[in-house]
């Protein structure tokens, strides 16, 4: 009988155990219960999520390829398609924050030019417990190189993303990479093993004994064994990947090759497993063929090591010349390490002996499929209640402090330290409502946004989905674009508790609902469980990556106010709403009430108006209001203007103040037109069914808003500004 | 006139380069692969932004003992126009076919922003389309930027005017802040004696068309291709 202590080692169930002993007619041996191990484990097999994954909508006309293989894929026209997904790297990064984030990006990466897409562009979404700590610092400060270090290096700019901050991330930061390129539509390559007795080659870096159990680390709680585990996180090797991505996608100019797949999670294993499982057909390794850069590796340990920039390729037999020579001209290892066969099995060699004999399918497709209760928590009744807070008494401060709280303050000093215009496509510089990038001899661009969030998310995870995927539309309606695609990077606690599947069933639900009313299917995406340490979870984080569609790359706007003059419109309406708002957390240290309500269809007419502006020429700017509400959101209109244009507005709502100036009601963006357009604006709102309010004027130094004619803001733009530039790099300046 | 772009294992601006060269400037470009020994008969080489080699050992050291740098080496020295941006100026340092070296950002961190640089010497086939006091928005991505030479180098190069171009503030002024890799002399384009081999840490490539935010990168380029007509 098996040890229980093994079996707790390789994070598998008695019953699980069973079961496998069942499905391959045998006890496993020690490789073979590593393999299943791998595969089994949450991250690999999502089996505490599929069955809710289900429900998310995944079809539509233009969707190539949808959640299963490396990455989605939605065509974009003209021959082209776009191929991007999101990634979670959320274990490794507190463990090491340099590595952790950059394999994060390497791995990624590794997904989308795997299936024949060169990428052209990556965003991160990075949440971190508060600057104050100096762990969360060191971690931010680890995550932010990292991420540099491995993009800059290889050559994929990093164009936007988001930052938060929260308590509930100081001991599991969350690193979410997501990725988009571009490919040929007849170019595309999939994780395939046809044609009995063609050769699979091993290519790119050596294995080492990197990362072992990396996928089952991230499929458990963190302890207090945390040193222990530095071994598990993987090491990059940028320039290596370079080299991988150059000579893999030459190699797919061509017809030499029938399949390929990255090896990340679960390495050898997973690749080889899942090629086959795909074809219906069987592999067979020898892996004293494996190039190796460590003496006395065991076979376990080749199995499972997750040594970065390693890729799997079946050849075709009589093209294996030219993929090696291409292989070399790049000088990487291209090594034929076996075969193709029609045995349905994974045979693994080693030493001349058979050390792995099993059947490819229970590894791959028969991890059993667990609905694991679910119950609400008694926090989700009580937190929704929360007594009136009393008025502040000075609205500048407030909005200062406001634009100095690290998840609304300027993010520069991250962004500065990425290559963000490598490639020459980055149009809108980060900080923008959304990265756009022009597609090199064509009108159209693309456009993406990251959103989620995560308080409103445990506040009630059924609009926080909504939101999530609403707000990331309402970013690429900011720019003029359209949404056409989504891929959703799900952080949660662990899952056997019943209130996180709680929370993860109706964030799935709000996110089903919304990407329905956008019309937007997803594409694929990753569940990340067990962001937990010594029992205490994340707030569920819903990541969600929404790629858009811009008809054409002259007719785009940017955030910033254009210059003096121009009307401010206000789109959309306040209500009395401050649950869940950054200004209740920071001003009145609550994270307490319902986050604001969200009317899908008002939303999405709110978008439409806006992108039907843009096509017409008519905005000169466009923002949209989301954490610290109206005033933070005017302000960022004026710090993202190239003169620092300040502005005037006057609001008559007959709301409490603090919910007019900070709340955070949805679907509302400001828009600026010039004077001329004014007129027309206004009716074409009218017509399409969409409140617009005339509040104010661009103009001057000073940032002035009155409340049915008295002052309740009034601060220099220089003064404003200060707060919100310097409040990050002052948490980082040396002593 | 014809344009080679050169690529190492690990650049990564070789295709910007070539894309602003073929396709905005209309230019007929080859790309010339680091293992071969064959210029293809190109008018001015230009080595390109990256991180060649990864960055390992030092910028650029690796890659100047690429056979095709041999004939560059050559090339040079008879004469012919070479550009090194970025990576490809460390490539030049490493050469010594420019003086000086590269250090770390001041601040030690990866700096990607506009920058704003004065033309310093407008006689020189990178620049002549341009007029001394010029002020070029054109943005840099650099780890390593920080350029440093000895006492007697500097002097040199300010006796022999090689200073091509100096990192200012937008109004033309030199200051620390503008500085922001902490450069001797502010120091961002460099030329040889010689006058037909120029390094610059800013990326012109980048700033050749409008939509991406500025086109006074254009200048160098056209500098360039107005040069080789008139020889």
């Amino acid at each position: 009988m098996i040890d229980k202590k093994i079996l707790d080692e390789h994070t598998l169930t008695f019953k699980e155990y069973e079961l496998i002993v069942k499905l391959i007619g045998k006890e496993p041996n020690i490789t073979e219960l590593g393999i299943f191990s791998l595969m089994w484990s949450e991250h690999c097999s999502y089996k505490s999520s599929k069955i809710h994954l289900k429900k998310l909508p995944i079809s539509g006309k233009n969707v190539i390829q949808g959640p299963g293989e490396n990455a989605g894929i939605i065509d974009i026209g003209e021959g082209q398609a776009a191929v991007f997904k999101i990634e979670s790297h959320n274990h490794p990064s507190f463990i090491e924050p340099y590595q952790g984030a950059a394999t994060g990006v390497g791995g990624i990466l590794r997904d989308i030019f795997t299936m024949g897409a060169r990428p052209v562009a990556v965003l991160d979404s990075l949440r971190f417990g508060p600057l104050d700590k100096p762990q969360n610092k060191a971690i931010m400060d680890g995550v932010v190189s990292g991420i540099a270090g491995y993009g800059n290096s290889i050559g994929v700019p990093t164009v936007g993303g988001e930052v938060y901050f929260s308590d509930c991330y100081s001991f599991n930061p969350l690193v979410n990479v997501f990725c988009i390129g571009l490919v040929e539509k007849d170019k595309i390559f999939y994780a395939k093993a046809e044609g009995i007795g063609n050769p699979v080659l091993y290519v790119g870096s050596k294995t080492g004994r990197d990362g072992i159990h990396g996928a089952t680390m991230a499929s458990a709680e963190f302890g207090d064994d945390l040193e222990q585990k530095r071994p598990n996180v993987q090491v990059g090797d940028p320039f290596k990947e370079k080299l991988l991505l150059e000579a893999c996608l030459e190699v797919m100019q061509q017809d030499f090759i029938v399949g390929i797949q990255d090896m990340g999670a679960a390495g050898l294993t997973c690749s080889t497993t899942e090629m086959a499982s795909n074809s219906g057909a069987g592999i067979e390794i020898d892996l004293d063929l494996v190039p190796q850069r460590e003496e006395g590796m065991t076979p376990y340990e080749i199995m499972l090591s997750e040594s970065q920039e390693r890729m799997l390729i079946v050849a075709r037999k009589d093209r294996v010349e030219e993929v090696r020579q291409i292989f070399a001209k790049w000088d990487l290892d291209a090594v034929i390490i076996g075969q193709v066969t029609d045995s349905n099995r994974l045979i693994v060699r080693a030493g001349g002996d058979i050390v792995v004999d099993i059947p490819v399918d229970p590894v791959v497709n028969l991890c059993p499929v667990y609905e694991r209760p679910s119950a609400r928590p008694t926090y989700s009744r009580t937190r929704a209640q929360i007594d009136p807070v009393p008025l502040t008494e000075n609205y500048n401060l407030t909005l200062e402090r406001l634009l100095a709280s690290p998840t609304i303050a300027d993010k520069e000093w991250v962004f500065r330290q990425y290559d963000h215009m490598v490639q020459v496509n980055t149009t809108l510089l980060p900080g923008a409502d959304a990265a756009v990038l022009r597609i090199k001899n064509k009108k159209k661009a693309l456009a993406v946004a990251l959103d989620g969030n995560p308080l409103y998310t445990f506040l009630d995870p059924l609009i926080g989905g909504k939101i999530a995927v609403a707000e990331a539309c309402r970013n690429l309606a900011c720019v003029g674009a359209r949404p056409v695609g989504v891929t959703n990077c799900l952080n949660f606690g662990n899952p056997e508790k019943p209130e996180i599947m709680w929370q993860f069933q109706k964030v799935i639900e709000g996110i089903s609902e919304a990407c329905r009313v956008f019309d937007i299917p997803v594409t694929g995406g990753n569940v990340s469980f067990y962001n937990d340490t010594e029992g205490e979870s994340v707030y569920p984080t819903p990541v969600l990556g929404v790629v858009g569609l811009l008809p054409d790359i002259d007719k785009t706007v940017s955030t910033g106010f254009k210059k003096n003059g121009d009307a401010l419109i206000l789109l959309g309406e306040t209500r009395e709403e401050l649950g869940a708002s950054e200004y209740l957390k920071h001003l009145h240290k609550l994270e307490k009430g319902s986050p604001p309500q969200i009317d899908l269809e008002v939303e999405k007419r709110v978008h439409d108006l806006c992108i039907e502006a843009i096509a017409d020429g008519l905005l000169q700017s466009a923002h949209d209001v989301s954490e610290g509400g109206l005033a933070v959101c005017l302000a960022e209109c004026t710090f993202l203007s190239q003169t620092k244009i300040g502005f005037r507005v006057n609001l008559d709502d007959s709301i409490r103040i603090d919910a007019l100036l900070f709340g955070e009601s949805q679907s509302r963006i400001c828009v600026t037109v010039d004077d001329k357009d004014r007129e027309r604006f206004l009716l074409l709102a009218k017509e399409r069914q969409v409140p617009a309010t005339v509040i104010g004027t661009t103009e001057g130094d000073r940032i002035i808003i009155d409340h049915r004619g008295e002052e309740v803001i009034n601060i220099p733009v220089a003064k404003a500004l200060r707060a919100w530039k310097t409040a990050i790099p002052s948490q980082f300046a040396s002593k | 006139m014809k344009f080679g772009v050169v690529i190492f294992p690990g650049s990564n601006c070789d295709y910007d380069t070539f894309f602003v060269l073929r396709d905005v400037l209309g230019q007929d470009t080859e790309f010339l692969w680091h293992k071969e020994h064959d210029l293809r008969g190109v008018d001015c080489i230009v080595l390109p932004g990256g991180f060649s080699y990864g960055d390992y050992l030092r910028s650029g050291a690796i890659a100047r003992f690429s056979p095709l740098m041999q004939e560059v080496q050559s090339f040079a020295q008879k004469g012919g126009i070479v550009l090194g941006i970025c990576n490809g100026f460390q490539v030049l340092l490493e050469l010594g076919l420019l003086p000086g070296a590269m250090l770390r950002n001041k601040n030690l961190k990866f700096l990607c922003q506009y920058v704003h640089i004065r033309v310093e010497n407008n006689q020189t086939p990178f620049s002549h389309q341009a007029k001394r006091g010029d002020v070029l928005k054109i943005p840099i991505a650099h780890f390593d930027g920080n350029y440093f030479a000895e006492e007697g180098t500097i002097a040199e190069i300010k006796t022999n005017d090689q200073i091509v171009f100096r990192y200012v503030e937008a109004d033309g002024r030199v200051s620390e802040d503008a500085n922001v890799n902490g450069s001797m002399e502010s120091i961002a384009g460099l030329m040889n004696k010689e006058g037909n081999v120029l390094g610059m840490m800013p990326h012109p490539e980048r700033a050749s068309e409008a939509i991406l935010g500025s086109e006074d990168g254009r200048v160098i380029f056209e500098s360039i291709i107005a040069h080789a007509r008139q020889s």
